[in-house]
């Protein structure tokens, strides 16, 4: 069941000692190679899975296999080759980065200390810390800490980085660099599973999507067929007089959910071709401002999914 | 379930990790302020005793401490007599204490643990730091006592309890048993600090829990009342160092002394284990 999968869990569940149900029974999919969105407002459960998927927490039920081995027994054996992020970067603050690096890798009983400061210092250049490599943990700022927390989880090649909001408290070029990194690495045939509250910011990068939401994983799989499953909608801006006129055009033409709102009127395409729309409407004297054909967002269908808004935490 | 590839871990490793909880825990600046607090002890009592010297006041005082002018070697007795009620369980309690709360409260136990670090071993090595910890801060004491015993008084022969003086060579030694015996006497309350350390993710916490047990130990150990159940309290032995200043130590106090740090440390040391090994990290 975990062949060319890197992670992937059968009715994983957490129940609290509070009685409250942090993840219902969810099975992950991440296919070996992909870059999977794991997407869902905050307190739906994203961290506490991933928690239970690096051993850290238990599973009330249900099984997790990372990199084909069952945790948490196989931690020692596969959690070398994983790097993670896990709920923002924690080091010593009296430490500096690099030393917070060194005690990471002196830890790590399969690393080879005599590599330990190359690789080190190569991860602290990757993510932009190089010069700050000799200030103190407490002087750096919030951005800096998440990098330094990138830095840890590439301080040995890795098959698989597991990495909780790595975005959080970046400015939007740090994002944008934490987003090319994502897709560099996976270039490189890094697995990458990667959690945000913010869709926009890495549905770019993905190629596979999951959405939570109140414990349960509400879709999941390859981000193109996702977005295909939204209708294409497209919208007509025409001048006061015609906002009728076209409507009638668009209604005989077969196309549904006629709308108008101002001088824009729009409707659900359906299997009419665009270009039929524009000549029909030019064709029946009316006014065309502007024409737009647009698929919803992976946004628009999540809250077509759940009836809500995104960012509301629940 | 499909074939995972294991991964073997280096020679050496353990040690690599042990250095680094070394380095960690004696380079922390905290922990160098409170051994340096310890080592001020002997260093004032034998300032202050100097000074009252040919005063008279001189000769007098609790415990060893009257017998110090006359001997700088019981310098290093009197301060660990005063240490040990108080002094000494607060700093080994900040430390083993914070052993595990503090790396949870920093949220890097969660990455030692996806390294990963196994929990037993993370456990073991911590425990390595926090004993490393007291047995520094005896030995703080014991140097600092002894140099400063020697500048102030002099070293000589020994005067023992029962009135014999034994040459100086087998004085440093009676002096170095006695610090030894004081270091091991410290080490069930490290089980107790370590066993408390995994229990929360507030270091305060588990230090002031730690520092209450030698307290309250020591406490019920003074009510005749309780008798029956002395024997067991972790500080019930402490003092009994004063063995090695007999002629004729009674071998079986320490060894009794020694066998309850041993049944303090295997229950405590168990129950970490079991704690640790088994609990949701969610810090």
């Amino acid at each position: 069941m975990t062949d060319g999968l890197a992670i992937s869990t059968d009715g994983l569940t957490k129940r609290f000692r509070s009685g409250q149900v942090a993840v219902a029974g969810i099975g992950l999919h991440v296919p070996r190679g992909a870059v999977y969105g794991f997407i869902g407002p905050n307190g739906s459960g994203k961290t506490t899975t991933i928690r239970m998927l690096l051993g850290l927490v238990r599973p009330t039920s249900g099984r997790a296999f990372l990199l084909g081995g069952e945790m948490p027994g196989a931690g020692a054996d596969v959690l070398p080759r994983v790097g993670a992020l896990v709920e923002g970067p924690a080091f010593h603050p009296y430490l500096t980065g690099s030393a917070n690096l060194a005690r990471l890798d002196a830890s790590d009983a399969t690393a080879d200390p005599r590599t330990a400061r190359t690789r080190a210092g190569e991860a602290l250049d990757r993510v932009g810390l190089g010069a700050a490599a000799g200030k103190p943990y407490r002087q750096y700022s919030l951005g800096m800490k998440q990098r330094l927390g990138l830095a840890a989880a590439l301080l040995r090649p890795r098959e698989l980085l597991v990495l909780d909001e790595p975005t959080n408290g970046l400015d939007p070029q740090g994002t944008r660099e934490v987003r090319n990194l994502v897709r560099e690495l996976a270039e490189n045939g890094t697995t990458v599973l990667v959690s945000s509250h913010l869709l926009a910011e890495i549905e770019q990068v993905c190629s596979h999507i999951g959405i939570m939401s109140g414990g349960h994983l509400l879709l999941q799989g390859d981000r193109a067929e996702l977005t295909s499953r939204g209708l294409p909608r497209l919208s007509v801006q025409t001048s006061t007089d015609h906002v009728g006129a076209a409507a009638e055009v668009l209604t005989g033409l077969g196309l549904t959910d006629v709308q108008a709102t101002g001088v824009t009127v729009s409707a659900l395409l359906g299997d009419v071709p665009p270009e039929k729309v524009s000549a029909a409407l030019v064709h029946a004297g009316i006014d065309l401002l502007g024409l737009e054909v647009r698929r919803p967002n992976l946004e628009q269908i999540f809250v077509e999914l759940t009836g809500e808004g995104f960012d509301v935490a629940r | 379930m499909s074939l995972v590839e294991t991964a073997t871990p280096r020679r050496g490793s353990l040690l690599r990790l042990v250095r680094s909880e070394l380095r960690l825990v004696l380079g922390r600046r905290r922990n160098q302020v409170l051994l340096a607090g310890l080592a001020l002890v002997p260093l004032l009592l034998g300032t202050v005793l100097f000074l009252s010297q040919d005063t008279a006041l001189d000769g007098q005082g609790p415990g060893f401490v009257g017998r110090v002018t006359s001997n700088g070697l019981f310098l290093v007795v009197a301060s660990l007599f005063l240490c040990l009620p108080f002094l000494l369980p607060l700093t080994i309690g900040i430390a083993s204490g914070d052993a595990i709360a503090g790396e949870a409260s920093a949220g890097t136990l969660r990455y030692l643990l996806t390294v990963p670090v196994a929990r037993g071993r993370l456990l073991a090595v911590k425990a390595v730091g926090a004993l490393t910890f007291a047995a520094a801060a005896v030995a703080a004491i014991a140097v600092v006592g002894i140099v400063a015993g020697a500048t102030f008084f002099g070293l000589r022969g020994i005067t023992l309890l029962s009135g014999t003086t034994v040459p100086l060579g087998d004085g440093i030694l009676r002096i170095a048993a006695v610090v030894v015996y004081v270091g091991l006497s410290m080490t069930g309350l490290v089980a107790v600090g370590l066993f408390f350390s995994t229990l929360t993710e507030v270091p305060v916490g588990a230090m002031a829990a730690t520092v209450v047990t030698a307290i309250v130990c020591g406490v019920l150990d003074q009510l005749p009342q309780l008798a029956a159940i002395a024997p067991a309290l972790l500080t019930h032995h402490w003092l009994d160092f004063a063995e090695f200043l007999r002629l004729e130590p009674d071998w079986g106090v320490l060894g009794q002394g020694l066998a309850l740090q041993a049944a303090w440390v295997a229950i405590f040391g168990a129950l970490a284990w079991s704690r640790f090994t088994t609990a949701d990290v969610s810090s």
